[in-house]
């Protein structure tokens, strides 16, 4: 076995793993090493091939390939070093050791200073959401899809059927249907988008596919090749009318429902898991409840923006880099971060209050879709931050930043507040 | 034209089993099966146990073999090296009305021969399976009910009877079969026809279709479905045991057990229907699950799934598991009724079929030199570091993890491919080595799987099936 060693370990070579290096290094860790199964550096991106990244941090729009490539050109100029083809089978955070597989390095055990969980998430299935009928060919997740077709130039079907309205089914709608297939129909079981609104127009309303809200596939057919999929709307409660299905022909069916952090590193290692999150539980510092092991990006909550994981990534590259050299004291004061009214969850989950430079951003997610509201962030009945928003809705992520000097009760609540 | 001493029809685990028994006679054996792959139907999709035999009917030719089945477990899966553990089944009584059932399963238990069946208090079924209904009574212990990995088990007889001569035509459908003189002469198939003297009916949904081919068709296959839901590893309320129902008149019931690779398991349903290629699962079926499961284990958490799958029992109309020789019909034989404990009683049945066959003058020999072990292909998931490494430096390729649910490497996925019977489909790699198997369903693997297999095979990606003829995974090139 390969034994070697560094300060800061980050397990994923994607957008967050790549933003987390880059700060590390500029924190001043001396060796950072990235772990990275694909043969690549860029994670996801490198099978987005449209347009839209990094309005938020660069002001202009991106490729996903042109969006990582800035991040992996800095982290080559910074001397971060990285393996590639390199799977990670253990994460034992008592020894702070990574152990990983990979064809050029064999099997390697990674001696760190501290260690950086940046996986990333993984796509929620067709049997994870119990569609009944038959199991033919022809039933992709729209990730596993966009990857034959943007990475490996293979086409997956001729003819269409979208169930969920999340970003990448939009965009693998219009994909698809440049590269001729038929999309037929995007089915949404909610009575809103799931994705970003700019996606339906870009890659929807463009291309002339309609959009069904509350609308459920309730079974596949075909034997072999799916045939086709019966598509009924829903009642209030989400149930199927199953009197008014329709049977929708088609060859292939893309499931854009939804997106899980992957954690299973981190679950063997015994760290703590936020039920709604299904990521880490994490503080400011993106540092989880195995002191030396930190998370960013998509594993520790869905992002729907590489924007915001690229900055919450940073966070944890800093902080990491900081504990493996010493200068991390331990969490002092550690405030709860409550969900209030129409707020799914929250990101951090707790606040060192004890922090110098005071600022946290706070991101979160509403339960349900609102207009005309006021973001509130407060302390007891003291306001540290508020925003108003026209319109809120769960597909996009709200934040508020918020000033640690200012709290002095027990929890920092956020809530959705009605405007009269 | 082939020629051969014997037909099998069906590489299911009776038609494998069968095959394996034959091959330690020096007799020529061709197995004959429609899919591209061993395995069969039923044999694939089942609740993946090996049965006791203790609630058999006594004194049927079921409960007999079912029975003499179980013990010979810990020696074929030692040879074979098949995923197997006697993990034990309770049967918990969560109602008075079912406590009042108990000596009755119990004493049929006896009558099946099968004495090791236990009472236990409701506290000690409690402490054994903490997630039980806490309401529970009491229940019966059933210590030799097991859990197995039911397609390395029928591929791991298939691998093994081919290395001891037996052929096995893939992908090839029997059309017809010829007599003459009140013998056996010949059997039609897609392919080739075959020469023989012997054909063993062993098609299991298909039986009755084939026993027509001869004139013999005194029954139906009734296909019963059962639906399953497959759990998540992580999921939180997990059982040890397999956990069985208090059957009803109506239903047998609906079980939770863990499958040999750590996963719940739950179901299943019995719905009798028509159709023999009916597979799918229905929103209905899957409720019914979860309701009856619930009852058993409160906190079962359903939303944890990972799959739903159905199978189809081959169940005789009229019913039981039947052998059948004919006078008139020199060199035929016919199995019927091989249901939901066919998994179960095929090595037994291996062995009861060619006994009989002796006992009605096969003039088999045994052959100096049968190869009793089969060696597995090597889980890397399940070595030690140490191994790991070892096995890295011997071929690099187990360093590739190509599935990482199940952290499963490209070298075992090559060895599936290349190994003897190996995998041609996507599906046919996922029951040998479990890649897409796990929680993602091969979001990230199945793009890779299929890239290897076209260039392991020589072919394009298009050319590439989930599993049956016409299940192609993709349709072309982009632009």
């Amino acid at each position: 076995m390969n034994n070697m060693k560094c300060d800061v370990v980050i397990i994923g070579g994607g957008p967050a793993g790549l933003a987390a290096a880059i700060a590390a290094k500029q924190e001043g860790a001396e060796k950072v090493l990235i772990v990275e199964r694909d043969h690549a550096l860029g994670g996801i991106l490198q099978q987005c091939i449209h347009p839209g990244f990094g309005l938020t941090r660069f002001g202009e729009e991106l490729t996903g390939p042109e969006y990582y490539s800035r991040f992996v050109d800095q982290a080559n100029e910074l001397g971060v070093e990285y393996m590639l083809g390199a799977m990670v089978l253990q994460v034992n955070n008592e020894t702070n050791e990574v152990i990983c597989t990979g064809s050029e390095y064999g099997l390697a055990c990674i001696q760190a200073g501290s260690i950086v969980l940046a996986m990333g998430c993984r796509e929620r299935t067709r049997a994870g959401i119990m569609v009944p009928g038959t199991r033919p060919s022809g039933l992709f997740t729209a990730g596993s899809a966009q990857r034959l077709v943007n990475r490996q130039n293979i086409m997956v079907g001729k003819k269409v059927v979208i169930l969920g309205s999340g970003d990448i089914g939009m965009i693998m709608a219009r994909r698809m249907s440049l590269e001729g297939a038929k999309v037929v129909m995007v089915v949404e079981l909610m009575d809103y988008l799931a994705g970003l609104t700019r996606n339906r127009v870009q890659c929807l309303d463009d291309f002339g596919i309609p959009l069904k809200l509350s609308h459920t596939i309730t079974r596949i057919e075909g034997d072999e090749r799916v045939t086709g999929v019966w598509v009924a709307p829903v009642d209030e409660n989400k149930k199927p009318i199953a009197e008014q299905a329709e049977l929708v022909e088609c060859d292939t069916v893309l499931f854009s429902v939804g997106l899980l952090p992957e954690n299973e590193l981190t679950r063997k290692a015994g760290i703590e898991i936020n039920p709604v999150t299904n990521g880490p539980a994490v503080n400011q510092y993106m540092q989880t409840s195995s002191p030396s092991v930190f998370a960013c990006g998509n594993v520790v909550h869905v992002n729907d923006l590489v924007d915001n994981v690229s900055a919450e990534s940073a966070v944890a590259g800093k902080y990491a880099a900081m504990y493996a050299m010493g200068k991390l004291k331990d969490a002092q004061k550690n405030v709860p971060c409550v969900t209030g009214r129409n707020v799914r969850y929250l990101c951090p989950q707790s606040i060192d209050a004890n922090q110098k430079d005071g600022k946290v951003t706070l991101y979160f997610r509403v339960l349900q879709p609102e207009q005309k509201v006021t973001l509130v962030a407060r302390c007891g009945d003291e306001i540290l931050a508020k925003h108003k928003e026209i319109l809120v809705n769960p597909g996009e992520m709200n934040h508020l930043t918020i000033d640690t000097n200012m709290i002095s009760g027990s929890d920092v609540t956020v809530e959705v507040v009605k405007e009269a | 034209m082939l020629k051969t001493d014997v037909v099998v029809i069906g590489a299911g685990a009776v038609g494998c089993a069968v095959a394996r028994e034959l091959s330690k006679y020096a007799v020529d054996v061709i197995v004959v099966e429609k899919n591209d792959d061993v395995g069969g139907d039923a044999s694939k999709s089942n609740s993946a146990i090996i049965h006791t035999g203790y609630d058999a009917a006594p004194g049927t030719l079921e409960s007999q073999l079912v029975v003499a089945a179980n013990p010979m477990y810990d020696e074929i899966v030692k040879d074979l090296d098949v995923p197997f553990s006697r993990i034990g089944a309770i049967l918990p009584a969560i109602t008075q009305e079912q406590f009042e059932k108990l000596p009755e399963i119990k004493e049929k238990a006896f009558r099946n021969h099968v004495y090791d069946i236990e009472y236990k208090s409701g506290e000690q079924l409690l402490e054994m399976e903490p997630n039980l209904n806490p309401e529970v009574k009491g229940g019966l212990w059933i210590p030799r009910e097991s859990i197995i990995d039911p397609f390395i088990f029928v591929q791991a007889m298939a691998e093994n009877a081919c290395a001891n001569g037996v052929r096995f035509l893939l992908n090839t459908k029997v059309t017809d079969i010829h007599t003459e003189n009140g013998k056996i002469k010949s059997v039609v198939t897609t392919d080739e026809t075959i020469e023989t003297k012997y054909v063993i009916n062993c098609a299991g949904l298909y039986c009755d279709e084939i026993a027509q081919m001869v004139g013999k068709a005194e029954y139906k296959v009734v296909a019963r479905k059962g639906q399953f839901f497959i759990l998540d590893k992580n999921t939180s309320c997990r059982v040890e045991h397999i956990v069985l129902p208090i059957p009803t008149k109506v239903t047998k019931g609906k079980l939770m057990c863990p499958t040999i690779h750590g996963n719940m398991l739950v179901g299943p349903t019995a719905e009798d229907q028509d159709s023999k290629t009916d597979k799918s699962t229905s929103a209905e079926g899957l409720a019914s699950i979860t309701a009856d499961v619930t009852n058993l284990v409160p906190n079962v958490n359903v939303r944890d799934t990972i799959t739903q799958y159905s199978g189809l029992r081959p169940n005789r109309n009229p019913e039981g598991l039947h052998f059948d020789i004919w006078d008139d019909l020199e060199g035929y034989v016919n199995l019927s009724g091989v249901r939901s404990t066919g998994l179960t009683l095929s090595v037994s049945m291996g062995k009861y079929v060619v006994e009989q066959m002796l006992y009605h003058g096969a003039g088999f020999k045994l052959k100096d030199h049968f190869i009793k072990e089969r060696k597995g292909i090597v889980k890397f998931s399940e070595c030690s570091l140490e191994e790991q490494d070892a096995l890295i430096k011997e071929n690099p390729l187990y360093a590739n993890v190509v599935c990482r649910c199940e952290t499963i490497t490209e070298a075992e996925i090559l060895e599936a491919i290349h190994r003897p019977l190996g995998a041609r489909t996507v599906d046919a790699v996922k029951r040998r080595v479990r890649a897409g198997m796990g929680r993602c369903q091969a979001g990230f693997c199945g793009p890779k799987v299929i890239e290897i297999l076209a260039r392991e095979l020589h072919c394009e990606p298009t050319d590439i099936n989930k599993n049956i003829e016409g299940s192609y995974m993709v349709t072309g090139t982009t632009r």
